[in-house]
């Protein structure tokens, strides 16, 4: 094995890191800080006195024995190029190719910022950046094993790709074959890792020089990190982790990380797009993924106000307070709407008509003649062909390549300008008018919510979304799941007004993304303090990465988690069914292979033995407040716990 | 509203060769209709008490529709509802659903539930 290179002069080594340090005078640690903060004016490049481990051992902090390498592995300036990032964890499911950077991790980098998260499936640990990325508006680290480790990733990493959510995915690798042990580890290895995710991932590199690994990794998080931001795969050899930092070569350089400045539209098609909105009659605005920080929800709110135009939520972020009076679910505005503008949205086709789910799979086109629509979002600017999460393709009346967010404020202003004297009064009765139906359409939601299976066994959506709703409202509290399974109940009878209160879903509908996003966000809400997570999980979805509530466990993530255990892949019982019934053959079958009964599975159990309180199986409504109360006690006294409550199917 | 016009149709059309058509809605066992709702799987879209959700709307407390249309629109409708033929879900089994929804008690008023009254205006 060529792991071990012949004598490296470790005195010498170290004399001349001195050496390089005093002439940058930047210690080895503060060079990570001092790049991490993109606003201060620095170099464009920070000099690395080789290691920091090196500075530690002159400082004597270290034992200065040589050990078996002849200097420090490669893996250790790794660490140092992650710790310029500003990363805070490391998901992973621990594997040999990533032996060399774990141990770096751990030791060199005591465990801390990055932090090695243990996780138990690959999927769960890219899932969790998936989910944290979301919280803190960061991308987090995953780090996974060739071939096996990444193919388990994959899932998660399409999750995030069509989710636009950041998250730095590495995989462990060793390409010379020559130096490779037989066996396993052979079969691990992969010429191109970078192919098996790449239809999903913005970039990859396969860096030959630890030189090489700094400047792409510094390059894959700026990728990452600009709209519409992205999973990036960066390979980790299993050489360059292992071996020794070459002695006498060029002293290795982290590249400074500047940011992009996000795409705002181009100032002549803003300008037509709100004239249009501003002579509209039924201005109707829809949002998926438009609010990517808090900045966002605020402008969103300006132009819905400019305009006192109605904003359907299509619930891809928190994108505006949903108390708001010009705040809708649903797309029952659009067949009245003139003009609609699509901020960000991932499917306009499917925002403008409608497909049956029927044999004929009729298709309607659900907006008027003439209607004008425009679309703003980064969609136009970023496309691959293979994988389908682009949509059908709807034509447009005006067509903005840009970042919703970084465009909304220009919008804003040309709509206020656009707005000519003699429709201000119109605009301003539309804005009385949606505050009145506002306050009665609430009323509305309250009644139906009492209609909705109140007092039935299993437990109903609306009822669930009640009793929680009473014990949070007085928290510091955030959903860190959809809420699609429960009907919406949540968004229809909370008061959601933070942003980060609400984190959108899973983007590629992939099942197995709900537990461990949600652990990854809780990680996020950990991190900012104080805030109670909650997570309404599908029962089918969270059996695919059960582990994941071991990973809070044992990195004490405190989270609620609700079991939303309507015992089946629901939607898959009601695809079965429609089968049954367009062939009109045995409609009561569609429970076979579809249902989870026989036996039930006990998630109180399930979760005791993943090292949570568990609660439950409630399935009498009247027995849930007392549970959600424990559940939240427990929970504040930093105990993770998952409460069981069995559900009418939405 | 053009769903409506389309139910009454049906309704005419199927009402002639089905004595099962004519109003007012044969009687129906609520007790098997229960059983039935859940057994050919109404429940799975329209929840086990009729209370709806986003996969299917609300049908019980009120039953949306008359005995003659109810059974029109089961037999016949085409779209994200499937259609139940008679070959499938015999009458007297539908008419026994039928009288299943309509026993669905009448919800409370929400004003008599806290967690729901004290929510308006907050
Ligand atoms: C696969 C899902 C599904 C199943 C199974 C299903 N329905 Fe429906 N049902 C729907 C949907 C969706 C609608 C609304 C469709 C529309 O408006 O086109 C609907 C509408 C209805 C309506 C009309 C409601 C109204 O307001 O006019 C009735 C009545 C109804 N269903 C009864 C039943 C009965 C009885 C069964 C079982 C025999 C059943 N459904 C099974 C999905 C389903």
């Amino acid at each position: 094995m060529a792991r071990k290179d012949k004598g490296v002069d470790r005195r010498k080594f170290m004399a001349g890191a001195a050496i390089t340090g005093a002439a940058t005078a930047i210690p080895a640690g503060m060079a990570a800080r001092a790049q991490t903060a993109a606003q201060q004016p620095t170099a464009a490049f920070v000099r690395r006195p080789s290691t920091a481990a090196a500075e530690a051992e002159m400082a004597g902090q270290v034992d200065p024995s040589p050990g078996t390498l002849g200097g420090p592995p490669g893996s250790d300036f790794m660490v140092d190029v992650l710790k310029s990032l500003d990363f805070d964890y490391v998901f992973s499911n621990p594997a040999s190719s990533c032996r060399g950077i774990h141990e770096s991790l751990v030791n060199y980098g005591g465990n801390k910022k990055p932090e090695f998260i243990t996780c138990m499936h690959e999927e769960s640990a890219v899932a969790m950046t998936h989910g944290y990325y979301k919280v803190a508006g960061k991308p987090a680290a995953a780090l996974c094993h060739g071939t096996v480790g990444l193919q388990h990733a994959a899932m998660a990493a399409y999750n995030a790709w069509c989710d636009r959510a950041a998250s730095f995915i590495m995989v462990g690798n060793r390409a010379d074959a020559a130096t490779r042990e037989p066996g396993v580890p052979t079969i691990h290895a992969v010429q191109d890792p970078g192919s098996l995710i790449r239809d999903f991932t913005k970039w990859d590199d396969n860096p030959q020089s630890l030189q090489h690994f700094a400047e792409s990794a510094v390059r894959a998080y700026k990728i990452a990190m600009t709209p519409p931001h992205e999973p990036v795969l960066m390979v980790v050899e299993e050489k360059l982790q292992e071996n020794p930092i070459e002695k006498g070569a060029k002293p290795l350089v982290i590249p400074k990380l500047n940011m992009v400045a996000p795409p705002a539209g181009d100032p002549n098609a803003v300008r037509a797009a709100a004239q249009l909105l501003a002579m509209a009659d039924n201005p109707v605005i829809v949002a998926d993924r438009v609010a990517r920080t808090p900045a966002g929800i605020k402008h969103l709110i300006e132009l819905a106000e400019a305009l006192n135009a109605p904003v359907i939520d299509q619930l891809g972020r928190m994108n505006m307070p949903n108390r708001h009076p010009l705040y809708q679910l649903g797309g029952a505005l659009i067949p009245q709407a003139d003009v609609i503008l699509g901020l960000e949205l991932t499917d306009f086709w499917g925002t403008v008509n409608k497909m049956d789910d029927s044999f004929a799979g009729e298709q309607r086109l659900r907006i008027k003649p003439g209607t004008k629509l425009i679309s703003i979002g980064v969609g136009d600017l970023y496309i691959r062909a293979n994988y389908q999460d682009f949509e059908r393709y709807q034509p447009v009346d005006i067509s903005i390549g840009a970042d919703a967010e970084a465009t909304l404020p220009m919008l804003t202003e040309y709509v206020r300008q656009a707005i000519p004297a003699d429709r201000r009064a119109m605009i301003a009765a539309r804005g009385e008018k949606a505050k009145k139906s506002f306050a009665a359409a609430r009323e509305r939601v309250m009644a139906a919510a009492a209609q909705n299976a109140w007092d039935a066994s299993p437990v109903s959506s609306a009822r669930l979304s009640a009793e929680l709703w009473n014990q949070i409202s007085n928290e510091n509290w955030a959903l860190v799941s959809r809420d699609s399974s429960l009907s919406n109940w949540p968004h229809r009878l909370w008061e959601v007004r933070e942003h980060h209160q609400f984190i959108g879903g899973p983007g590629g509908a992939g099942i197995g993304y709900g537990l461990p996003a949600a652990v990854g966000a809780s990680f996020a809400h950990k991190q900012a303090g104080g805030r109670l997570c909650v997570n309404i999980q599908n029962d089918g979805d969270s059996m695919s990465a059960p582990g994941a509530l071991w990973t809070a466990a044992h990195h004490r993530v405190p989270m609620l988690t609700v079991m939303w255990n309507n015992r089946a892949y629901h939607q898959e019982i009601m695809h079965v069914q429609r089968m049954a019934n367009w062939r009109q053959r045995d409609v009561s079958t569609a429970h076979i292979g579809t249902t989870i009964w026989d036996p039930y599975v006990n998630y109180a159990k399930v979760a005791e033995g993943l090292g949570h309180v568990g609660i439950g199986p409630i399935t009498d409504p009247k027995e849930l407040g007392a549970a959600l109360k424990r559940g939240i006690e427990a929970v504040k006294m930093g105990e993770p716990t998952l409460i069981d409550v069995v559900c009418q199917p939405r | 509203m053009r769903r409506v016009i389309f139910v009454a149709a049906a309704a005419v059309t199927f009402g002639a060769a089905s004595a099962f058509a004519a109003a007012p809605a044969p009687q129906g066992d609520a007790t098997k209709g229960k059983a039935n709702f859940e057994r050919v799987g109404c429940w799975e879209c329209h929840g086990h008490q009729g209370q709806g959700g986003n996969a299917g709307v609300r049908i019980a407390d009120p039953v949306p529709l008359a005995w003659p249309a109810f059974l029109a629109w089961v037999r016949t409708t085409s779209g994200d509802m499937p259609p139940f033929t008679e070959k499938v879900l015999p009458n007297q089994d539908l008419v026994d659903i039928f009288a299943y929804l309509q026993s669905v008690p009448k919800a409370p008023d929400y004003r008599t539930i806290p967690l729901l009254a004290l929510q308006v205006g907050r």
